[in-house]
């Protein structure tokens, strides 16, 4: 009894400055109380939503993961050498290969690069030179409209004025249709990469007695080629598997030909024309075909990669 | 001071190398320099310093015809090169900017280039037709002239980029003398480096002096007073007084010029 009350007396007494100075009120603990249970719930409703966040993420990359293993199920077991060697067989015939699709893509991919690559980058640099200008401005809007424009209009357009004027389906006409889907692309990214070159490069040029055209292409347009070469590969990727605009140009074509003035074959055509085809021998080769597209995709956007790296590693010290 | 340890060469004797007449710049509606009239003489380092946009950097960028690639700027005077007006009706800018060499506040090597090449690309732009051990002779030259020559030797074709601030500071101003110009511009070629950077760059000026003419922007007074044979003091785009250094720093003839290097303003 007497050892309680010395027990609070000396609390008293001796906690004077502890209660005025360091213990908290009741209304500040009551305070840092709802803090403490606030922070609780704010901990669990973040790691709620991290994990909402990380389960987007895997299924944005959830259907290429399961492509590619449906791709190399079904198409890997009828894809041998046969496949790059051969052409088509008939129906019914055991074998076969897409050699002319591959070759016909090919033919396409480089047409499309020699007609795309020379005018976007061109219009690009005019675009990154000229900013201000009212037909720079008009240009990249347009660009920015033609990129959105869906490939099968671009088909249409490509068929109206290269092949109906001339009678018959051609490489030719697909690799321009699919070039000029990469001008726009070319000419965003050439923009881009001749924009963020130093002004202080090009002064260093011209104070060297640089002409400007010498200052445009041996320092502007070095220093932004790693991205100009990423952007054109990118583009390039993205016009390679491109169907609806060969369906009215290139046309497709069953037999070997690497003239650009006939019908030619495509990887993307051929899987077309056999996937809708009733047979089993064709539905296979159609799974292969799309197996070697995409990984010729791949290959590409693997190089642009690479290539971007190299850019960095290199011109980044300022 | 250190201007007491070397001869001041003596003016009246000394040839004019560089001679602006009168000289003014607009950008646009901004007058930026007014009527400056100025002589460089051969040989001799000339600094200019001045608060922030006073028109120092706008001044050097008219003496090679730099000012005019920004868009609406505009010069009218004369500045004389070796007593031709490179300002005068069919004088090309490439043609005077091969004859007057300039560094910039940033060191600014070609990112694409290697280090010789850097130190050679003003040689192609002349329009020299070098053998490629001519070439490298002049590399080697302008390399050794900047005493970067032991630094990089054994790394010659690695990428300018993988030197250091000074040391590429070092390598623009070997790019300009790699075509032994008759004038060298310097648009405060310090002011992005550290201490130990800036006393290398300033050592190279001081060797170079006498054998380069050299006019030098600096926001540094301390620096003039270290590097320079004569001081020009601007203040609102105008030239308010150019002195010897050591008179400009200690007996300034004009009240605004005394204003300034006893820190009252700027």
């Amino acid at each position: 009894m007497a050892g309680m009350a010395r027990e609070s007396q000396r609390q008293r007494a001796g906690g004077m400055t502890a209660a005025t100075v360091q213990r908290p009120s009741a209304r500040q603990r009551a305070v840092s109380e709802r803090t403490r249970r606030g922070l609780g719930r704010r901990r669990a409703v973040n790691a709620a939503m991290l994990g909402l966040l990380a389960l987007a993420a895997v299924i944005a990359v959830l259907p290429l993961i399961f492509i590619l293993t449906y791709l190399l199920v079904r198409g890997a077991g009828s894809l041998d050498l046969n496949f790059f060697t051969h052409m088509p067989e008939p129906v019914g015939e055991a074998g076969g290969g897409m050699a002319n699709a591959i070759a016909g893509t090919m033919i396409i991919i480089v047409i499309a690069a020699a007609f795309g690559l020379p005018i976007g980058v061109g219009a690009g640099i005019y675009l990154a030179e000229h900013r201000g200008t009212w037909l720079a401005n008009t240009v990249r809007f347009l660009s920015d409209v033609l990129n959105g424009l869906p490939s099968i209009v671009m088909g249409i357009f490509a068929w109206q004025f290269l092949v109906r004027p001339v009678g018959h389906f051609s490489a030719l006409s697909g690799g321009v249709a699919l070039g000029v889907m990469m001008i726009p692309m070319i000419a965003r990214t050439t923009e881009e990469m001749v924009r963020v070159v130093p002004v202080s490069l090009r002064e260093a040029a011209l104070a060297l007695g640089y002409a400007r055209w010498r200052t445009g292409l041996t320092i502007v347009l070095r220093t932004a080629s790693a991205g100009i070469v990423t952007g054109a590969l990118v583009a390039l990727a993205r016009v390679a598997g491109e169907t609806a605009p060969l369906l009215f140009t290139a046309f497709g074509n069953q037999f070997w030909s690497t003239s650009i003035t006939q019908p030619i074959a495509a990887l993307p055509l051929q899987i077309f024309s056999y996937a809708i085809s009733p047979y089993d021998d064709w539905h296979r080769l159609a799974w292969a075909g799309a197996l070697v597209l995409i990984a010729l995709i791949l290959v590409i956007s693997i190089v642009a990669r690479v290539a971007t790296r190299a850019r960095f590693n290199t011109g980044s010290g300022d | 001071m250190a201007t007491e340890s070397r001869p001041t060469p003596a003016i009246s004797a000394a040839r004019p190398r560089l001679v602006s007449e009168s000289l003014d710049a607009w950008f646009g509606e901004r007058h930026a320099v007014r009527d400056v009239s100025l002589t460089v003489i051969e040989g001799s380092v000339l600094a200019i310093i001045g608060p922030s946009g006073c028109g120092k950097s706008t001044f050097l960028r008219c003496l090679n015809r730099m000012h005019e690639t920004v868009p609406t700027a505009r010069v009218s005077g004369r500045v004389l090169l070796d007593g031709r007006d490179i300002y005068a009706r069919g004088v090309n800018a490439i043609a005077v900017r091969k004859h007057v060499g300039m560094v910039f506040q940033r060191p600014t090597p070609f990112p694409t280039m290697s280090i010789r090449d850097n130190v050679a690309a003003g040689l192609r732009a002349v329009g020299a037709h070098l053998s490629r051990r001519e070439t490298d002779e002049i590399v080697e030259g302008a390399l050794r002239r900047t005493a970067l020559w032991d630094e990089v030797k054994d790394r010659l074709h690695a990428s300018a980029l993988a030197l250091s601030g000074g040391q590429q500071q070092r390598l623009c101003i070997a790019r300009a003398l790699a075509t032994s110009p008759r004038v060298l511009l310097l648009d405060e070629p310090t002011a992005s480096l550290d201490p130990a950077s800036t006393q290398s760059v300033e050592q190279l000026i001081r060797e170079l002096r006498g054998d380069v003419t050299i006019v030098i922007v600096t926001h540094n007074m301390q620096q003039a007073a270290r590097i320079s044979d004569r001081t020009a003091f601007f203040l609102l785009g105008e030239l308010v007084e150019v002195a010897p250094t050591e008179t400009l720093f200690t007996t300034p003839a004009d009240d605004r010029t005394e204003a300034y290097i006893t820190g009252r303003f700027g």
